[in-house]
C-alpha cells in the first residue's frame, strides 16, 4: 500500500480501540517474569556454552602478541575466539569499528577475544588469563583540541552537514540585538536496563540468534555481511527489549561473538556485556560544542540565526547532527547551520534517544532563553513571537504538515502556572532554597519508514499479526494490537501479537521516534487487505463493508469473521510504503516544557521541584504508553541537564566512568510530579495512523528547561552540561 | 571471578583462625562491596570465611552506659535501632544517606567500615593504581579525579573513603572491636583504625591477616544537636562529593566529620577547636593541609559551605 496523498476518513477514526489508555498487553508477563528476555532463552537453546568478552586495554595500536596458553589451558574452557582464528568477518554497514578487534585496535574495550566455558565463572576467570601485549600508537581524544581539524561529514539520513537561506552575515551584523554562546554537551550513554545479550546457535550453515536489538532486518543484513553468509542463514529474535534508546540498532558484539563462539565449539553461546563494559564496548552519544548566534529586533523577533556543532568519531564515523531541530524551529530568513566532524579515537559515537534534537535543544533553547532576557521578552511570548508554520529554509511554499507549538506553549504554560514567573533571577526564596522557573520548546523531526505486517483470523475469530517490529519497552504490543482489533472490529483481547522475527515480514523498527506510526501504518495496509478478503469472501463489496463486533456488514446483511475464516483461517500481507509528503511537507513532533527547580543556597545543590509539558504529536495511539515515553524521555532531559557524562581521560583514551556507580542518571528521588498534556491533533500528510512520534519528543528541551529554572533561580548560567555543583560553585565565585 | 574456597565458621575463634592460616583468605558478611570487587577480578581471595552465621548482630548497652553494635548488625536495622535514633542520631542519618535500601538490608556495620574507594582508576584492571596494584602508579592524579579526597592524600594515591556511616562512626569516637586468630581481643580507637595511604595506599587498616572485627562500641552519648548533611550529584544513591557529620552542643562548642573529602573518614582536633568561632574558622582548620587537583578544589568552597549552612540551621533551631 502506498501512502502518497493526505490521508481521508478512515476505520481508525472511529476510534473504539485506537487512542484509548489500555494497558499494555504484555504488561503482565513482564511483571511476573515470564516475558523471557533474550540470555534467558535456555529452553530455546539448551547446554549453551557461556562467552566472555575480553576488551582492548588500549585505545589505538596493534596487538603484538596474543598469549592464550594459561586461558585455553584454565578449567571448563571450550574455546577462544580471536581475529587470528575468527575467519575472515566483513564489518557490517551499520558499524563504524570492527566488532572483533586485531591486529588493529580502533577503541578502548573493543572486543579482541572470546572465552567460551562451560560456566559464567570459568569464562571470565578464564578471559583474565588473556595475555595480550600491544603496540600503543597515539590517538585523538579531545573534541576541544581536535574541533579546529573537523570537516564536512557526509549526509545524514539525506539531509546535508550545512544548509543556509539568505545572508546570515549580513543580517546579523545589523541585527539589534546580538547574541553568540557557545555550549558544550558531554558523551553519553544509553545506560538501558538490560544489558546487550544474545545467544547463538548454528544448525549446519544455518545461525539463530536470540538477542536484544531494535532493527531486526538492518541487523540480519549485517550479521550476514560481516559473516559472509546468505541473509535467509540468517534468523533473528528478539520478542523483548530491556530498553535500547539506540544502543541496539545494530549488530554489536554480543551477537556477532556469540556466533563466532558458537561455530567454534559447536554447541549454543550466550555472551552478554557486562555493565562495566558496555560504555566503551558499545556505541554513546558523541559530545558536542555548539556555537549559536542569533540577531533579533528589540521585540525578540528573528531576522538571523547560526546554529554550528563540532563533534567528533572514530574515522568513517558520523556527526552528532545537535544543528537539526534550528533549521525548522524559528522563524529568521537569514539563517545556516552546520555540522563538523573531527576524528577521534574514544569509542564509537552513534545514535542515542533524538539524536541531533537532544542536545541540540540543550543549547538552542538556552540560547532563546538568554535572548528573552536581553529584549526583556518572556520567553514563551519570545517563541511564540518566533512561530513559522513553513520549513524556514525552503519557505512558505513547504508548510509544516501540522505544527501547534504555540498551542503547547499556551496550554503548558497555563498548566504551570507560568504566569506565577518572576523573570528577574533570584527573587525566589523558600527556606534555604532559590526557586526558580524555566521552559523550553520542545522539537523532534518526524520520520515514517516502510513498514510490513501480516494479519490473520482464525475459525475462532482470533487475530493474529506477525511484524518484525520490535517493543523497547515503548508499548509496540498494545498499539500494534489496538490497530488490528480497530481495522477488523474485533475486541483487543482477541488480538495475538507477535514480534521480532526475523521471519516475519520486514518492519520500520525501532528508532528515531518512527516506530509506533510507521509500524501501525504497516498492519494497517495488511489489514485493509484482510478486509478485502473477507468481504471477497462474504460476497460484500470491500468499499461498503463494515467491521465490527466479530462481524463484517453490509447493509442489514452482516457475517461472523470467524465462519469466513473457516478452518484454514485467512491471512494477508502488505506493507505501508510512502511517496513524498515528507518532501512537500515539513513533519515534526513540538511540544513545550516547563520547570521548577530548587536550588541550595549554600551548596547550590539542585532539585527538581515540577516537570510539566504540552506535546502534539499527530494522534496518540494510546495515551497511557505514549505518556510512559514522555515522562520517561523527561527524566532522561533531566540527567542530561543536572548529572549525565562520560568523563574522558584523554590519556589513557576511555571513558573513565563506566559502570552505573559513576555514570549517574536519575533516580525515583530526583525526579518529582511530571504532567504530561497532548494537544489534540490529527496529521493526515503523516500516514493514515494521522499520528507521529512521540518517543523521543519528550527529552527534546527538557533538560533546557531545567538549566532555565536554575537560572531563574539562582541567576547561574551554566553552558557546559551537566550543570553539577562544581560548575555552579565556580560560576557564583567567578 | 577467580575460583576460591568457602567455608562457613563456627565461632568467632574459628573464623579468626581459619582466615589467617589460608593466604589470602577474606571474611565475608554482607558481600555488598567484595562480591562486586571479585566479578571484577580487584579483589581475588582464594578462600572465603563466611562470619554471617556467627550471631554478632546484638545491639546492646554496655557497662559503661554506652552501646556495642555487632560487627553484623544490618545497616538498615541500625538506622532503625530506637536507642541510636535517639542518643546516636547522626550514625542513623548518616547510614540512611548511604547506598540503597536494598544495599543497607545486606550491608553490615563491620563490613562498612572496611568498604573500599571508588576511585575509577582503582576500578579499572588495565589502568595504574597503587592501591590495587602497589608500584603501578596513581591513574586518577592527572586523570578525573573530581571525587577524589583531598586531604590526608599521598603522592601514591587521592582515593576517597566512600563510606557515610564510618564518617559518623568517627565522630562519635567508636571503638573497633577485634579477635585475632590467636584469640587475642582487642579495641582500636576508629581514630587509630584507618592507615593513611603513604607510600603504601594497598594497606587501610591496622587489622592484621585473620583479625575479625566482632563489634563497634560507641561511648555513651553526648548529647547536642546531630547532623549529618550529605552533597552529591543526585538526590540519592550516589556517594558524597563532601558529606559533613556534626554535633552541636549547647555551649557553642561542636564536633565535625567529613566524608568524600579524605583518604579516611576525617576528623581533626583543630577543626572542633575552632568550633565557637564559625563555619569559616573550622573550614580554615580542618583543609589547612588540603591537596587539591583541577577537578576537585570546588570541595574546598563545598565543605566552607555545607559548614555555613549547619551553623545557619542550628542558630535557626537555638
Amino acid at each position: 500500500m502506498k501512502f502518497d496523498t493526505p490521508a481521508k476518513a478512515n476505520p481508525i477514526d472511529k476510534g473504539r480501540v485506537v487512542g484509548i489508555p489500555h494497558d499494555r498487553i504484555d504488561g503482565a508477563a513482564k511483571v511476573t517474569g515470564t516475558a523471557p528476555y533474550a540470555y534467558e532463552r535456555h529452553d530455546a537453546a539448551p547446554n549453551a556454552a557461556y562467552g566472555w568478552i575480553v576488551g582492548s586495554a588500549i585505545a589505538k595500536g596493534r596487538i603484538a602478541a596474543m598469549d592464550l596458553r594459561a586461558a585455553e589451558a584454565a578449567p571448563g574452557v571450550l574455546g577462544i575466539v580471536t581475529h587470528a582464528n575468527a575467519g575472515k568477518l566483513t564489518k557490517g554497514n551499520m558499524n563504524t569499528a570492527h566488532l572483533l578487534g586485531g591486529p588493529q585496535i580502533e577503541h578502548f574495550e573493543q572486543a579482541v577475544a572470546l572465552v567460551v566455558a562451560d560456566t559464567l565463572e570459568n569464562a571470565r576467570a578464564a578471559a583474565a588469563l588473556v595475555h595480550i601485549d600491544y603496540t600503543p600508537e597515539s590517538g585523538k581524544f579531545d573534541l576541544a583540541a581536535e574541533a579546529i581539524r573537523g570537516v564536512v561529514p557526509p549526509d545524514s539520513f539525506g539531509t546535508p552537514a550545512d544548509t543556509s537561506a539568505g545572508d546570515f552575515d549580513g543580517a546579523f551584523s545589523r541585527a539589534a540585538v546580538k547574541l553568540e554562546q557557545r555550549y558544550t554537551t558531554p558523551d553519553h550513554s544509553h545506560a538501558m536496563m538490560e544489558p546487550h545479550a544474545s545467544i547463538a546457535a548454528w544448525n549446519g550453515d544455518k545461525l539463530t540468534l536470540w538477542t536484544s536489538n531494535q532493527m531486526i532486518a538492518w541487523t540480519v543484513g549485517d550479521v550476514a555481511r560481516t559473516l559472509g553468509i546468505p541473509k535467509a542463514n540468517v534468523r533473528l529474535i528478539s520478542p523483548y527489549i530491556g530498553g535500547g534508546f539506540g544502543a541496539k540498532l545494530f549488530l554489536r558484539a554480543d551477537a556477532l561473538l556469540a556466533a563466532l563462539g558458537a561455530r567454534q565449539v559447536g554447541r549454543p553461546v550466550k555472551v552478554a556485556l557486562a555493565r562495566p563494559q558496555i560504555p566503551n564496548n558499545t556505541t554513546h552519544r558523541p559530545a558536542t560544542i555548539q556555537r549559536i548566534r542569533i540577531g533579533a529586533d528589540r521585540d525578540g523577533v528573528i531576522d538571523a540565526i547560526a546554529h554550528e556543532v563540532w563533534s567528533g568519531d572514530l574515522p568513517g564515523g558520523s556527526a552528532e547532527t545537535a544543528a537539526a531541530q534550528t533549521r525548522l524551529l524559528y522563524r529568521g530568513a537569514n539563517r545556516m547551520t552546520a555540522h563538523r566532524l573531527t576524528t577521534l579515537n574514544l569509542p564509537e559515537g552513534n545514535a542515542m534517544r533524538a539524536p541531533g534534537e537532544a542536545v541540540g535543544l540543550l543549547a538552542l533553547e538556552v540560547a532563546m532563553d538568554e535572548l528573552a532576557e536581553m529584549c526583556g521578552v518572556d520567553p514563551v511570548e519570545l517563541r511564540i513571537r518566533n512561530d513559522v508554520q513553513f520549513d524556514p529554509e525552503a519557505g512558505p511554499q513547504r508548510p509544516f504538515s501540522s505544527r501547534k507549538l504555540v498551542e503547547c506553549l499556551r496550554a503548558g504554560a497555563d498548566r504551570f502556572g507560568w504566569n506565577r514567573r518572576i523573570p528577574k533571577p533570584g527573587q525566589v526564596r523558600d527556606g534555604r532554597w532559590l526557586v526558580g522557573m524555566g521552559m523550553a520548546s520542545a522539537f523532534r523531526n518526524n520520520l515514517a519508514g516502510k513498514s510490513g505486517a501480516r494479519i490473520g483470523i482464525d475459525a475462532q475469530g482470533r487475530v493474529v499479526v506477525e511484524t518484525d517490529m520490535t517493543d523497547i519497552g515503548t508499548g509496540s504490543y498494545t498499539i500494534i494490537a489496538q490497530t488490528a482489533a480497530e481495522m477488523l472490529g474485533v475486541p483487543l483481547e482477541q488480538v495475538t501479537v507477535r514480534l521480532g522475527d526475523s521471519r516475519f515480514p520486514v518492519s520500520a523498527g525501532s528508532g528515531g521516534q518512527w516506530g509506533a506510526n510507521s509500524s501501525t501504518a504497516g498492519v494497517y495496509a495488511a489489514a485493509m487487505a484482510l478486509r478485502a478478503k473477507l468481504a471477497e469472501a462474504a460476497g460484500y463489496p470491500v468499499d461498503a463493508a463494515g467491521f465490527e463486533d466479530g462481524l463484517i456488514r453490509n447493509g442489514n446483511e452482516s457475517r461472523k469473521l470467524a465462519a469466513l475464516a473457516g478452518d484454514t483461517g485467512l491471512w494477508a500481507e502488505d506493507s505501508m510504503e510512502y511517496g513524498d509528503l515528507d518532501k512537500r511537507y515539513a513533519q515534526a513532533t513540538f511540544g513545550a516544557h516547563f520547570c521548577e527547580v530548587g536550588v541550595d543556597t549554600d551548596t547550590a545543590e539542585v532539585r527538581i521541584r515540577r516537570m510539566g509539558g504540552a506535546f502534539a504529536a499527530g494522534r496518540i495511539l494510546n495515551p497511557k504508553s505514549a505518556r510512559s515515553q514522555v515522562i520517561g524521555a523527561m527524566t532522561m532531559g533531566a540527567g542530561a541537564a543536572l548529572m549525565e557524562a562520560l568523563d574522558v581521560d584523554t590519556r589513557f583514551g576511555f571513558f573513565v566512568n563506566h559502570d552505573m556507580a559513576e555514570y549517574l542518571v536519575p533516580v525515583h528521588a530526583d525526579i518529582p510530579q511530571q504532567d504530561v498534556l497532548f494537544i489534540d491533533e490529527l496529521d493526515d500528510k503523516s500516514s493514515p495512523m494521522k499520528a507521529k512520534g512521540v518517543g523521543e519528543l519528550g527529552i527534546c528541551g527538557a533538560g533546557a528547561a531545567v538549566a532555565n529554572a536554575i537560572y531563574n533561580a539562582a541567576g547561574l548560567r551554566v553552558r557546559d552540561y551537566p550543570i553539577t555543583i562544581d560548575k555552579l560553585l565556580r560560576a557564583q565565585m567567578a | 571471578m577467580k575460583s576460591f574456597t568457602y567455608e562457613r565458621a563456627a565461632s568467632v575463634e574459628a573464623a579468626a583462625k581459619a582466615a589467617a592460616s589460608v593466604q589470602g583468605a577474606r571474611f565475608i558478611a554482607g558481600g555488598t562491596n567484595l562480591i562486586d570487587l571479585m566479578k571484577l577480578q580487584i579483589e581475588t581471595p582464594t578462600h572465603l570465611v563466611d562470619v554471617n552465621h556467627l550471631g554478632l548482630d546484638r545491639i546492646e548497652r554496655t557497662t559503661e552506659g554506652g552501646l556495642r553494635i555487632g560487627a553484623l548488625v544490618r545497616n538498615t536495622d541500625l538506622a532503625a535501632d530506637k536507642t541510636v535514633r535517639r542518643d546516636y542520631a547522626v550514625l542513623s542519618r548518616a547510614l540512611v544517606a548511604g547506598a540503597s535500601g536494598q544495599l543497607r538490608n545486606k550491608a553490615t556495620t563491620g563490613g562498612n567500615l572496611l568498604q573500599r574507594t571508588r576511585c575509577p582508576y582503582f576500578y579499572d584492571t588495565r589502568m595504574p593504581c597503587n592501591k590495587r596494584k602497589p608500584g603501578t602508579g596513581c591513574g586518577a592524579m592527572e586523570g578525573m579525579s573530581r571525587s577524589l579526597a583531598i586531604l590526608g592524600v599521598s603522592d601514591a594515591c587521592i582515593a576517597q573513603h566512600p563510606s557515610d556511616m564510618a564518617v559518623a562512626m568517627r565522630l562519635l569516637d567508636a571503638q573497633v572491636d577485634t579477635m585475632d586468630a590467636d584469640g587475642v581481643a582487642r579495641s582500636i580507637p576508629i581514630a587509630d583504625f584507618y592507615l593513611l595511604p603513604g607510600d603504601t595506599p594497598n594497606r587501610e587498616t591496622v587489622l592484621k591477616q585473620g583479625e575479625l572485627i566482632t563489634s563497634v562500641t560507641l561511648p555513651k552519648p553526648v548529647g547536642g544537636t546531630h547532623v549529618y548533611r550529605k552533597v552529591r550529584d543526585r538526590a540519592s544513591y550516589a556517594f558524597a562529593l563532601v558529606s559533613v557529620g556534626a554535633i552541636f552542643g549547647e555551649d557553642g562548642t561542636a564536633r565535625f566529620a567529613f566524608g568524600g573529602i579524605g583518604a579516611r573518614p576525617w576528623r581533626t582536633q583543630a577543626a572542633d577547636a575552632a568550633a565557637p568561632h564559625g563555619a569559616r574558622a573550622v573550614t580554615d582548620a580542618v583543609l589547612a593541609d588540603a591537596r587539591t587537583t583541577p577537578h576537585n578544589d570546588f570541595k574546598k568552597p563545598l565543605v566552607e559551605r555545607i559548614l555555613a549552612s549547619l551553623y545557619r540551621q542550628q542558630e535557626e533551631r537555638a
